[in-house]
Order: structure tokens, then sequence, then C-alpha cells
């Protein structure tokens, strides 16, 4: 009887479960495996996957745009990532208070970060940072050279990490509801020790942030690696000006669905895959250095 | 919830001791007035916040009403001749297809994906949360594992096997997977949803002899409503902005959603006329905003909700 029933509700998970697991199988786990195949194949779409070994590997070191494609992401990474953090609490830290108006403030911030990532948006950026647009006129005023962002190569990251920092919105609401779980007593308890607002930022603040600190820097690193529609757009879908907006993305899209070399591209997907999988792990495995749990709220 | 504590100053407090009545009455006072400066400064950084981030939005909009020399040549936000002529050259469309075209493109894919995430992952999740079969606990560690996982490692087989039948060119491929629950953040987020609901319910419904068909469509379904008008409207704005999706798997313009033909206006008007760009840009991005205006409350506490409980 008991049996019987296992065997029920196992049928039933799996029942339940069959979209998932078919979209897991046919649509994740499968491409995965045909792509590390590929990776160490030939192949052009028109004819048959030709076995190379990992020569693609070897070339992907010794290609000058590969190597650049990654020095734009990490710069990208590196640089956006915790500015657009820091951003984002500074201002959640503003807004955690009772006072009138923070649910309009928090809605208003929270807007670029649905729309930020759109070919509008990336066209609007574009029509602002141009030769003569209203950035650069700005710009002039406040003693910057002359020129538009668009067409610099030395200015486009820095417009392009403009950009995300513009989207602090997103992190900065899960930065709220974090501060949000925080007791007031711990801060009313470090007051009566007489604690000031730094002490009170260091010792309560962070490390009671710490979980959401993890999360938001895990989540927003790998969104940085996946940036494509906006440095498509504003470098016309190329790239430019000087590869400098040559995103790891960008580079791989063109390999891949414009010259039709899938093993060369499937190559460099795995080393992404390799790269951020690192990541991931390192973080996981220092977290417990510095990441904050306290009770069950993990 | 949190107000900022009242720092209370040691001096006039005391931390031996009751304060008088003066004491503490002067102390309120002084609390009011320092709350009172506090709410103004408060009220100036974020309204300066506020300029700031809604400055590009506000420019993109007075922009529509310029003619393109204005737009660039000029800094000053208010038009000096309003008109709507950009709004007409956006509405006629680019490469012989109407503006209506592409947003009915749009609107064919993102009610594709709303009714394709609703459907798949609420029926997963609820195998995830409150069935107990073997394999379960693995399979939850592989759907969180896809979240992490960058989509370029499995776009490229996907679309060697679309191509190889026949179906680059469709919107087959941009949505088959919103109907096997592939987007792991909405299984996620309702799985979580799921794991708040008491356990009770289900419980008692079984004890009545109702199954999990039941269950699921009878209880959790209704209850779950906050959860799925939540993803529903991700699904929609997700799909809405998607550029790489049908970058890759579309090349004729009347199958084309607005971000493609937005790309194809930009690239097909040689003297940028910016104008016309700005006002197609605006028109591709209203029912966004639209969603946004009317559903921020649900957007936000998503985002809360999906952050915390990682």
């Amino acid at each position: 009887m008991r049996r019987r029933r296992k065997a029920a509700e196992t049928r039933a998970g799996y029942a339940f479960l069959a979209p998932w697991l078919l979209g897991f199988v046919l649509l994740t786990a499968g491409p995965m495996i045909a792509s590390l195949y590929l990776a160490f194949t030939n192949y052009n779409l028109f004819t048959s996957p030709e076995w190379v070994g990992i020569e693609n590997f070897q070339r992907l070191f010794q290609d000058p745009n590969y190597i650049q494609a990654w020095r734009v992401t990490a710069l990208y990474a590196l640089i956006g990532t915790p500015l657009k953090l820091v951003s984002a609490l500074a201002v959640a830290m503003l807004l955690n208070n009772s006072r009138r108006g923070q649910g309009f403030y928090r809605s208003a911030f929270y807007a670029p970060s649905l729309i930020g990532a759109s070919v509008s948006i990336a066209i609007v950026w574009k029509a602002m940072f141009i030769d003569n647009g209203i950035v650069d006129r700005a710009g002039q005023t406040l003693g910057l050279p002359a020129g538009g962002w668009v067409g610099d190569p030395g200015r486009t990251l820095p417009m392009l990490i403009l950009l995300t920092i513009w989207q602090f919105g997103a992190p900065m609401v899960i930065f709220l509801a974090g501060l949000k779980q925080i007791p007031t007593e711990l801060y009313e308890a470090a007051s009566v020790d007489g604690a000031g607002p730094v002490r009170k930022f260091l010792r309560i603040t962070l490390p009671m942030l710490s979980p959401v600190l993890f999360f938001n820097l895990l989540l927003e690193t790998i969104h940085a690696f996946q940036i494509f529609a906006s440095a498509f757009i504003i470098s016309s879908g190329t790239g430019g000006p000087a590869r400098s907006t040559l995103f790891y993305t960008l580079y791989l899209y063109f390999r891949g669905f414009r010259d039709f070399q899938m093993g060369y591209a499937s190559a460099m997907a795995w080393v992404l895959v390799l790269v951020v999988g690192a990541i991931s792990f390192v973080m996981f495995r220092t977290q417990n250095r510095w990441v904050h749990y306290s009770g069950e709220s993990k | 919830m949190s107000t900022t504590a009242p720092a209370a100053s040691p001096a006039t407090s005391g931390r031996q001791g009751l304060p008088t009545a003066e004491q503490s009455a002067a102390l309120r006072r002084r609390n009011q007035g320092r709350s009172r400066v506090r709410s103004v400064v408060f009220h100036v950084i974020s309204l300066a916040v506020v300029a700031v981030i809604l400055y590009p939005a506000v420019w993109m909009f007075v922009s529509t009403l310029k003619p393109s020399s204005e737009i660039i040549g000029s800094v000053s936000i208010i038009p000096t001749d309003p008109s709507l002529a950009n709004f007409t050259k956006a509405l006629a469309g680019i490469a012989g297809v109407s503006f209506w075209q592409f947003f009915l493109n749009s609107l064919l894919l993102a009610v594709g994906s709303v009714v394709g995430i609703t459907l798949s992952c609420s029926v997963s999740a609820y195998a995830f949360a409150r069935i107990d079969f073997p394999g379960r606990g693995l399979f939850f560690t592989l759907m969180i594992g896809t979240l992490l996982l960058p989509f370029h490692v499995v776009i490229i087989p996907q679309y060697i096997v679309f191509n190889q039948l026949g179906l680059v060119g469709t919107y087959v491929p941009l949505l088959i997977g919103k109907f096997l629950a592939a987007e792991a953040f909405f299984v996620f987020l309702m799985v979580q949803f799921m794991r708040n609901l008491p356990r009770e319910l289900d419980e008692a419904a079984r004890i009545d002899g109702a199954g999990h068909v039941r269950i699921f469509t009878a209880i959790m379904l209704p209850l779950m409503k906050p959860a799925l008008v939540t993803s529903s409207i991700f699904a929609f704005i997700w799909s809405w902005n998607d550029f790489f999706g049908p970058l890759i798997y579309l090349s004729s313009p009347d199958t084309f959603p607005l971000p493609l033909a937005l790309r194809l206006f930009v690239d097909q008007t040689t003297v940028s006329d910016y104008g016309a760009q700005m006002a197609m840009a605006v028109l591709a991005l209203l029912p966004v905003l639209l969603f946004f205006l009317v559903f921020q409350r649900y957007l936000v506490q998503g985002v809360a909700t999906q952050g915390l409980k990682g």
C-alpha cells in the first residue's frame, strides 16, 4: 500500500515536472553537450563538422580580437559592477526610512532597470553622447575636451558603464528589502554605546547585509558578461570604434552567426562558461569569510 | 517600518535613570526639529537623484517633438517649434512594413511568452514545491544552476538544430523555451512563493481525496495569483525588449518585432534622422512604460522577494 502510494507520488512528480525536464534535456543539457563537441571541430553549418582537437582553443588565445573582447568585457564587469552596486546601496540607504514619497522614489529609480537593456534606450543613449550632443555640450562647460563619446574609442566604455550604473534600480530594490530586515534594536543598542554612523555602517549594516550583497554581486557580475543590445546598437553592429565595444557576446555573435564559424564560437562559449563558473565557485567558496548568515535567514 | 532611530544623545537622556518630563519634552522638540531638517535633506537629495535618473527619459520624450537639427545642436529641453512630424515618419515604418505590423509581431511574441511561461513554470514549480519524489533535489540544483549559466553555451547548438528543422525564420525557436519552463527565474520565483503557502491546505484536500491535479488547479493556482501576475509582467516586458533572439532567428522584415525594426530603422536612415528615431524608440517603449506605471508595485516587490529568498 505504502509503496504503491510512493510510486504514484513519483509518477505525479515527473508528470508535473515534465515541461521543465523536457526543456532541460532538449534546450540546456543536450545543447551543452553538443557545444562541447562542436568546440573541438570546425563547422560552418553547410558541411559536416570536422574534428580538429584543441585547435580552436589554441587559436582563441592567439586571436587579437579575442584578447580584445576579454579586455573590454573584463573592464566593463570590473568597473561597472562595483560602481553600480555602490550606487544601489547608497540610494537604498537613503530610501530606508518611513518618510513620505519613499514608494515614488523607489519606483522612479527602478524604472531604468526595466528598459535599460532595450534597443530604444541604446538609441537614446547614442543620441545623447554623440558629437555635439547634449552630454558633449555639458561636458565642455565642465572643461572636458570636445567631441562625441560615441566615436572616441577612449570614451565608449565609460559611456556604456554609465548606462549600466543608470540601471542601479534592480539591485537597489534588493538592498532595500535586505535593509528592512535588519532589526532596529541593533542600531539603538549601538547608539546607546555611542557608535557613530560610520561604525554603525561597518559593524551592523554591512555584515547584516552581506548575504544580499553576495547575491547582488554574483547576479550583476554574470549580467555584465552578457551585455549585448546596447553595445550592438551604439556601435552600429560593429564593435567599434577601434574595437572599443567588442564585447564577448558581440564577438561570439560575429564569429558564430555572421561568419558561421560554429566550432570557434562554441569554443568561445565554453571558455566563458568556465570563467563564469570559476568566478561563481570562488565567490561561493570565500562566502564564509565575509558573508554573515544569521539564524535561518538563508 | 524602520524609522531612523532618533539618536538620543547620551548627555540628555543619560544611561542611568529616566529623563524628567521637562527633559524629554525638550528632547522631543529637538528631535522633531532635527527630523524636519532631515526630511528636507532627504527630499532634496532624492529629487536630485530622480532628476538625473529620469533626465534621459524626459529628454527622449521632448526630442520626439523637435526637428533632428535641434535635438543635437541645442541644449534646451523645451522644443522651439513642437511638431508631430517625427511620429508620422516613425508610424510609416520601414522596408515596406508598417509600424503596426512590427507592433503586432511584438505583441504576438510577448503574449506567447506570457502564456507559455505561466503554464509551464507554474506546473513545474508545483512539482518542486509540493511533490516528494526521488531526484527532486538534484533537479532543483540543476534548475538553480541554469540561472547562472551564460546563454551563449546553448545558443549555437540550438540554432543549428532549429536550422536543420527548418524553423529558422519562424517564431518557434523564440517561443518553445517559454513553453518548456526554460527560464529558471520564473520557476524559482514560483517555487519560493508556493513554499510559503500553508501545507495544511493541500493536506486537507488530500484527506478529502483530491489528487495533485485537483490540488494544483483548485487550490494552488488561485492562491498563486500574485506570483503569476509578477511573472506575467516580467515575461511580457522581457520578451518585448528582447533583441538577441530575434536578431539571430529572424531575417524577413515583416516578421520583425519592434527592437529589430528599430535597428533596421536606425541603419537605413542614412543621414541620421534622430527625431524620427526617437519617435519610434518612444513608440516601441510605450507598452513597457504603461505596464510599469500600472504594475510598478508588483514589479518592485517581485524583485525584492526574489532577491531576498536567494
